[in-house]
């Protein structure tokens, strides 16, 4: 059998990729929660944001953390225009509909980047890429460390924003209750706008922290769509807890899951855990609706 | 007058490979043979409403199944063809019965059928049956009884034959009680359980029928390469191409998936010209997907019956 402290490692390192994951979910489930929006572009989107990281550090030479506050701002800007302009004008009626119109955005998003980027595999060279600190007997990547620890932050400051301010209180109350929230006097429609704007925006910092440690290629939207989906579905589409929780989980499963299966059949896990959660227990482990 | 018009068109269908480069009549094939698998999507995601992301599992089970017991067997590839079919009808019942028992709807079940598609692939890309990602090649014999052809002009018959076949399925559908309880089932499932419609049995029979011929599909598609690999057989790109053509062309009418198919093999032959003229267009596959992606925004948005319904309204008024 493996050694304890291999397998004390490989949560070690599921648990650092899986609080990135937490910030990539919460965007998920935020938009979920207001709009009952289910957003298949949310993979590409990210993709399209570590995109601009990479050139960002490629062509102005910005490290990036540097531009963590310029890709989010930026990421906030696209998910803002993309809801008034197209999301938000054209999905109504049925939920497949929406879906089939996120889908139709990812379709362009992934072969507008294949256009203009190419297919090749592009990442970036930072100098502190190799650096390690140890825990125990466990030798942890310092940027993963480092970016697990930051999404948590930004995860927390959202919560803050959610909590304590106006803007945050009118999103809380459109997502609980439209019809009350408009009557009260919030606008609805800005309210989904900036939702959607802050989902994108959790991507934006997402794909800062990512790229220290991973690679962008056109195709990575729909790797990072399906382990999102999972996470939600696993924590109940529309609960914070329930990303946070199903961001670790995931991590860990698909750590342990290479582990013990190797790199390809190690991935099989994360959709099985989509499958079973959905024909098991559809509202997931905190959700309160189906 | 539209009897004229279907004649006209078949038989414009039946001479052009004699009349056009072979280039052009592999177009016309890959043209009948979207439009097949598309009408597979269509039948269960057109007519029944149940909008399926991962139509590529049945497609990929029918190429493996059938590759499998040719290569691995020793079967012959006619004989393999219904066990194919068989065998994509199975796991089409299978998913559904999963799916529908659970009470999954609309945007779950989409994305359900997504993950069943990725499970198949990963499987594929790991187990020794299907040679992992290496993938299958299917030894070159270009004689009729081993499902191969040396001249290109039969495959192209057998697509258009394909084609045809489809489309008298869907025009069954617009005329049978099976067609008109699907129908019911997309418009309004609880009115259909009031109406005594078994809702299940039903969404179970059409998966099933979808399943099947979309495994047809993945066998034609395997004869026709002789190469066979897991991306190609489970990726989305296949799900994602059936669902396109039928969405644009129409989800729910007959000729739908083949005016999407003819639309999306003419966006593509032209931006191929233009990338001869414009060498700064080299990579043209993307740029007919994006003019895709954003149609299927805009039909959904605007047009939810696609262009078929355009033909329609011109023939009504």
């Amino acid at each position: 059998m493996l050694d304890p402290q291999i397998i004390i490692a490989g949560v070690l390192n599921g648990l650092l990729a899986g609080g990135i994951y937490v910030l990539v979910a919460v965007g998920l489930t935020l938009i979920y929660g207001v709009l009952h929006i289910i957003n298949f572009a949310h993979g590409s989107l990210l993709m399209l944001a570590m995109y601009a990281v990479f050139f960002l550090w490629r062509l102005a030479g910005l490290d990036p953390y540097v531009s963590l506050p310029l890709v989010t701002a930026g990421a906030f800007a696209v998910g803002f225009v993309l809801y008034r302009l197209v999301i938000g004008r054209f999905s109504h009626g049925k939920d497949e509909n929406i879906l089939l119109i996120t889908l139709g955005v990812s379709i362009v998003a992934d072969n507008l980047a294949l256009l203009f980027f190419g297919g090749d595999t592009q990442t970036i060279d930072v100098p502190y890429a190799g650096d390690i600190i140890q825990v125990g007997a466990a030798f942890l990547p310092l940027p993963k460390v480092i970016s697990c620890g930051a999404a948590l932050l930004i995860c927390l400051v959202l919560g803050l924003f959610m909590t304590r301010t106006d803007t945050g209180k009118a999103i809380r109350a459109v997502a609980r209750e439209r019809q009350g929230a408009r009557l009260v006097g919030i606008d609805v429609e800005h309210v989904f706008a900036v939702s959607y704007g802050i989902g994108i925006a959790c991507l934006g910092a997402a794909a800062c922290l990512l790229m220290p440690t991973f690679y962008v290629t056109p195709q990575s939207g729909y790797a990072f769509v399906l382990v999102a989906f999972t996470i939600v579905v696993l924590g109940g589409m529309g609960s914070f807890l329930g990303a946070a929780v199903g961001g670790f989980l995931i991590g860990i499963t698909e750590s342990l899951g290479g582990l013990f299966l190797g790199e390809q059949l190690g991935q099989i896990g994360i959709s099985l855990i989509f499958i079973l959660i959905l024909l098991l227990k559809p509202t997931g482990l905190f959700g309160s609706r189906a | 007058m539209r009897h004229l018009a279907l004649a006209a068109a078949l038989l414009a269908a039946v001479v052009y490979p004699l009349l056009v480069p072979n280039y052009l009549a592999t177009v016309g094939m890959l043209m009948f043979f979207t439009a097949f698998i598309g009408q597979s999507w269509n039948i269960s995601g057109g007519f029944a409403g149940q909008t399926s992301f991962g139509h590529a599992a049945f497609f990929g089970v029918g190429a493996y199944t059938s590759t499998i017991l040719q290569v691995t067997y020793g079967w012959n590839p006619w004989l393999a063809w219904p066990a194919a079919m068989a065998m994509g009808g199975l796991v089409g019942a299978g998913i559904a019965v999963l799916s529908f028992r659970a009470g999954l709807r609309g945007s779950y079940f989409a994305l359900i059928t997504l993950a069943f598609a990725e499970v198949f692939r990963i499987a594929a890309n790991s187990a020794s049956i299907t040679r992992g990602g290496l993938g299958m090649l299917i030894k070159a014999d270009q004689r009729p009884i081993n499902f191969q052809f040396k001249d290109q002009i039969w495959i192209y018959y057998l697509a258009f034959a394909l084609c045809l076949v489809s489309l008298l399925i869907a025009w069954w559908l617009t005329r049978s009680r099976f067609g008109a309880r699907l129908v019911a089932i997309r418009e309004n499932e609880d009115a259909a359980r009031a109406l005594g419609i078994d809702v299940f049995t039903e969404k179970v029979k059409v998966l099933a029928l979808s399943g099947a011929m979309c495994a047809a599909g993945g066998t034609f598609y395997a004869q026709k390469y002789l190469y066979i690999d897991p991306n190609i057989a489970f990726g989305i790109d296949k799900s994602v191409e059936m669902l396109l053509v039928t969405m644009v062309g129409g989800a729910g009418t007959i000729f739908g998936p083949l005016i999407g198919s003819i639309a999306l093999t003419t966006i593509n032959e032209l931006t191929r010209a233009a990338a001869s003229v414009f060498p700064a267009l080299k990579n043209v596959q993307p740029l007919s997907l994006i003019v895709y992606g954003a149609m299927l925004v805009l039909i959904v948005a605007r047009l939810p019956d696609g262009f078929a319904s355009l033909l329609g309204r011109r023939r009504h008024a």
